[in-house]
Parts: C-alpha cells; sequence; structure tokens
C-alpha cells in the first residue's frame, strides 16, 4: 500500500503541473473523489436513510398524525390478537422458507457438480429459471395451479385416486403454498451460490480424504462443509433478511387470507398502512423487521471486516 | 512420485470407485431431473394456459394439454392499449433506471476503490449495508413523504410513474455500486500509475481503463438493474393507482384480475410476455447473470 501511495505522489507531478491553473480546491483528490460520491450519498440519504427514520417518527403520531401519542400504537398492536399471529407466521414463514431453500439448494448444487462439465451448463441454466422470472409474475402461475376449481394440482390427485386439496382456502395448506412459492423462487438462488463455492474447493483436498480411505459422507463433513461454511452463512443471512421482507408472493398468493392467516410484517403494514389509511399503524407494523435486519446486518458486517482483514 | 503414488491407488481400487461413480451420477441426475420438473412446472403450465382458449379452460379436459392451440391471448393483448401502456411504462422505467444507476455508481464505485479519502472505507461498507434495508421498511415513510411534498410544492409525485424512475436507484444503486468496487479493486494498480504518468486525469482513468477493463462487471451491474426494475412490485403498487400509470406487474395483477372474474388465459398469457425481457436477457447473458449474482457474496 505505502509503496503505491509513493509511487503516485512521484507520478503527480505533470498532473498537478496541468491543474495548477484551475483553483486548488476544485483539483484536490479528496474534492474530485467526494464530487464523484455526492450523488450516491445523497440519493441513499435522502431515499433511503431519512425515510428509514422517519419511520420511527411516525410510528409515534396518532392516526390522522396530528398529535404525538407516544407508543400508543405499539401498545395496541400487542393487545391484537392478528398482530401476535402475524409474528408467528412471520417467523415460521421465513425460518423454515430459508431452512428448505438451503437444503435443496445444496442436494441441487451437489448434483450439478457431480455430472459430467459439459452438461452443467445446460442444467444450471434451466435451474435458475425461477429466479429469473419475476416473481409477482411467477406467483401468478402458482394462484392458476392452486385455483379452487381448475386446480391442475387437484386434477393430477384426482386421477391418481385421492382427493383434492384446498391449497389456499384452509389456512395450513395455504402457509405451506406460500412457504412452498417462496421456496420454489429462491432455491436456485441458493444453488448457484453453493456451485459457485463447490468450485472453489481444490480437488487435492477430496484426493488426499480419498487416499485417506473417506467416504462420501466423510467427504462432505471434513472437507465440503467447513470450506463452504462462510458461503453458507452469508447466503443464508441474505436469504432471511429478503424472506422476513418479502411482500410480492404473500400479496399475490393469499392477501394475507384466509381471514389474515398468512400475512407476514409486509403484507399486514401495507393493509393497514396504504390500504387501511393508517400510515403510523402500518409504520409501526413494518418496524418489527428491524430487530432481525440489525441481528444479520451484524454478523454481515463481521464476515467483511474479517474479509477485509484478510485481504 | 505424489503422481505415481496416485496412479497406484487408482488401479487398486478402479472397481468399487467406478461403482461408486455410476451410482452417485444416478442419483445426481434423478434429483435433477426432479427439481428441474419442480422448477419448470409453473412456466410450462403457464405456456400451456395461454395457449387456450377460455372455453377450453373450463372444459372437463386436462389442464396439462391443449387440445386446440390459438394465439388469441397474445393478440389480444398486444394489441390492447392498455397492457401495451404498461409494458411502455416498464421498459421506460427500467431503461431509465438502469442509467441513472449507472451514471451514480460507477464514479462512486471508482472514488471508493481507487482514491482514498477520509471516511472512504466506511462508506464503502455503509453503501453495502443500506442494500440491507429492505423496500417492505420504506415504502410507507415514502408514501408519507411524496404526499407532504404535494401538500408543500404542489408537485404531484404519487400516481405518476416516472416516480419509480426516482425510488429504484436505491434499489440498484447499493449492490451495484458494491460489486464494481469489487470489480475495480481486482484491476492491477501498476495500469493506473502507468496511466497517471502518461498525464491522465482521473476522469480519463476511469474511461480509457478501469470502463473497458471492468466491462464485464459493468454488463453484470447492468443487468441486476434492469432485472430488478423489471421486478420490482412494491413501490408501484403503494405509488400508483391509474391504470395509465401502471408498470407491468401491477398491472397484470391489478387489471386484468377484474373482481371475481379471472381470464386465466389472458392473465398467464400477460405474466409470460412480463418476464420475457428477463428470460431473454438471461438466455443470453447467462455467464453475467450469474457474475452479478455471485459477486455480492464471493468479491470485495
Amino acid at each position: 500500500m505505502r509503496s503505491t501511495t509513493e509511487a503516485r505522489a512521484q507520478a503527480s507531478p505533470p498532473v498537478r503541473r496541468r491543474a495548477a491553473r484551475l483553483p486548488a480546491f476544485a483539483s484536490r483528490k479528496s474534492t474530485i473523489a467526494l464530487g464523484m460520491t455526492l450523488p450516491l450519498i445523497l440519493i441513499i440519504g435522502v431515499l433511503v436513510l431519512y425515510p428509514a427514520g422517519y419511520a420511527f417518527y411516525l410510528a409515534l403520531l396518532s392516526k390522522s398524525m396530528d398529535r404525538f401519542v407516544g407508543l400508543a400504537n405499539f401498545d395496541f398492536l400487542f393487545r391484537r390478537e392478528t398482530f401476535w399471529m402475524v409474528v408467528k407466521q412471520s417467523v415460521i414463514f421465513a425460518v423454515s422458507a430459508v431452512l428448505f431453500k438451503a437444503l435443496i439448494g445444496f442436494l441441487v448444487a451437489h448434483c450439478v457438480h457431480n455430472v459430467p462439465a459439459r452438461g452443467q451448463r445446460k442444467w444450471r441454466g434451466m435451474l435458475l429459471v425461477p429466479w429469473v422470472i419475476p416473481p409477482a409474475m411467477s406467483t401468478l402461475a402458482w394462484l392458476w395451479l392452486f385455483d379452487p376449481s381448475y386446480s391442475a394440482f387437484n386434477w393430477l390427485i384426482q386421477h391418481a385416486g385421492g382427493e383434492g386439496v384446498p391449497w389456499l382456502g384452509d389456512p395450513y395448506w395455504a402457509r405451506f403454498a406460500v412457504i412452498l412459492v417462496n421456496v420454489w423462487v429462491g432455491a436456485p438462488f441458493f444453488m448457484i451460490m453453493y456451485l459457485a463455492a463447490l468450485k472453489s474447493v481444490p480437488e487435492q483436498l477430496y484426493e488426499a480424504a480419498a487416499i485417506d480411505g473417506a467416504n462420501w459422507w466423510q467427504k462432505l463433513w471434513y472437507v465440503t462443509l467447513p470450506m463452504m461454511r462462510n458461503i453458507i452463512a452469508i447466503t443464508a443471512l441474505f436469504s432471511l433478511i429478503v424472506t422476513f421482507a418479502n411482500f410480492d408472493i404473500v400479496r399475490v398468493l393469499t392477501n394475507g387470507g384466509p381471514v389474515d392467516q398468512t400475512h407476514v410484517f409486509a403484507t399486514w403494514a401495507f393493509k393497514l398502512g396504504i390500504e387501511g389509511n393508517d400510515i403510523p399503524l402500518g409504520a409501526c407494523v413494518s418496524l418489527f423487521m428491524v430487530p432481525i435486519l440489525a441481528i444479520a446486518a451484524i454478523f454481515i458486517l463481521r464476515d467483511i471486516n474479517r474479509r477485509g482483514t484478510e485481504a | 512420485m505424489v503422481t505415481g503414488t496416485r496412479a497406484a491407488v487408482g488401479i487398486a481400487s478402479r472397481g468399487s470407485i467406478g461403482r461408486d461413480r455410476r451410482r452417485a451420477l444416478f442419483w445426481s441426475y434423478f434429483f435433477l431431473a426432479v427439481f428441474v420438473i419442480f422448477f419448470l412446472t409453473p412456466p410450462v403450465y403457464m405456456l400451456i394456459t395461454s395457449l387456450k382458449t377460455s372455453a377450453e379452460i373450463s372444459a372437463a379436459t386436462s389442464p396439462w394439454w391443449v387440445f386446440s392451440p390459438t394465439l388469441a391471448n397474445y393478440v389480444e393483448l398486444l394489441t390492447s392499449s392498455t397492457y401495451l401502456t404498461f409494458f411502455r411504462n416498464s421498459a421506460l422505467v427500467a431503461l431509465l433506471v438502469v442509467a441513472i444507476t449507472m451514471l451514480i455508481s460507477i464514479p462512486a464505485a471508482f472514488a471508493l476503490s481507487r482514491m482514498r479519502f477520509w471516511g472512504s472505507a466506511t462508506l464503502a461498507t455503509g453503501v453495502f449495508l443500506t442494500y440491507l434495508i429492505p423496500d417492505t421498511l420504506l415504502f410507507i415513510p415514502l408514501f408519507k413523504i411524496f404526499a407532504f411534498v404535494r401538500e408543500a410544492t404542489g408537485i404531484e409525485l404519487l400516481d405518476r410513474w416516472w416516480l419509480l424512475v426516482i425510488v429504484y436507484p436505491t434499489l440498484t444503486i447499493p449492490f451495484c455500486t458494491w460489486i464494481m468496487i469489487g470489480y475495480f479493486s481486482s484491476i492491477p494498480k501498476e495500469l493506473d500509475e502507468a496511466a497517471l504518468i502518461d498525464g491522465a486525469g482521473y476522469f480519463q482513468l476511469l474511461t480509457r481503463i478501469f470502463l473497458p477493463v471492468a466491462l464485464p462487471g459493468v454488463i453484470a451491474a447492468t443487468i441486476f438493474a434492469f432485472t430488478v426494475s423489471w421486478a420490482q412490485f412494491l413501490y408501484p403498487m403503494a405509488f400508483t393507482t391509474s391504470a395509465d400509470q401502471l408498470v407491468l406487474p401491477v398491472g397484470i395483477v391489478t387489471t386484468l384480475i377484474k373482481g371475481d372474474v379471472f381470464n386465466w388465459g389472458q392473465i398467464m398469457t400477460g405474466a409470460l410476455l412480463g418476464a420475457l425481457p428477463p428470460l431473454v436477457i438471461y438466455a443470453f447473458l447467462m455467464d453475467y447473470y450469474i457474475a452479478g449474482l455471485t459477486a455480492g457474496a464471493t468479491k470485495g
């Protein structure tokens, strides 16, 4: 690092001479750098950080937003049964969806990695399709597959001699359905991340393990998993954030129904805040996503810092 | 010596390795087939339904086969001015957002990766952290802020498609800046030193050297920005309501579903056509698409 700064210091005279006609302030390196990053800082400050802080303020106002009511909105929420149902459903939804995405992604990544190299591209190409289609559009296809009277799944089940399933009509099946669609959308992302990680494990490690007589399970447990630990953790954290904050799948598939049983924080906040015109209460609900975000952010930050010191 | 040993081991146990390998291959193909069916069923079913008439959709025949294929749904949608308006709005928003994202995030990434200044490391990490703040946390305060702007200045922001051009960059810029920092940092420092010695300014350094060298990163970031803006659903849902201001995802969900009457043939056609631009980009630029996906966690 030092040597490059010195080299740059030696290299700068010709540039400096040319720029000497400009005011010294405008030609300073830090000023140019600030100018280049200023739009970024402004847009993030005005449209991300300010609204995020504003949400905390909004949550303390009355419904008509003319009075400061302190924590009354939170108090109101805590007394409502629907709120606790939403908390429970959000946690179940996020945790089980991420778990299945990770398992399926891991399994599929291994399978792709196992087949001969010339076929891998083709398989990978087909398996990433659910991730590429905008979720609002693909969820419409699922909605149609789950249709109460024309469900194509029920047609198959009935022709196999079973009984049709009320996919979105029954609370438990509806919860299963939103998780299933979320896993469908997200598993390919895990697959692609794990595949990249698998490719980066040095082949010599497996050869060494094979010479030591390790079976496939021991290779997986003692070689693959430790080498992939970082990627697995980061991908799961990312996915946990995104899944916890999910809106489109639940909104399109069930819109929270039947009777609010499948609402997650985002869809319920939308219903209360935008559709119900109670902006403070909606802000209040969406704030409950902050703790999980903060925890995940701390872990991710730690990982970034560690990588920064390794480099 | 080492290779000799390895070869000996290979010969000694070839029989059992071969059998294990064949079994592993069989199960790999088995699971791959299962998951390809699972992953591709919805899009294929979209295509099947889009080729049917309303009469065939409600008939008691197999939903998994088209008996009398027709392109009527496609013709109807592609001549419907409402649907074309959605498509135009989506395309305009996505292209403008891509342009804004690149104009802001490339210079910022250049400054953050090469021109170390006070707080630059913290800023780089901070940019990445803002990527973690989800849209679902921001849409309510943003809605209130836009309503407030209308009261204060008389400028109507809500229910205008171009508002999305202002809002979407918050979703694309942090991640694009982050992956561009990763690509720029991987360019050897000798290159910029050579350019600076030859008398290049920072602007020339960026446009003549960094952009061409980091072109794969630029393409990956562009694809990311495009697909994110094309797929975004919550902001247009919250901020736009009039039919002529809607973008595709919201337009299909809100206008093709009229009350309890679901015209599934048209809904599936609309959704499939709406999914086409990202799918086409993916089909032709798969490697860049995947590079953009994995860059966030493996680079930087």
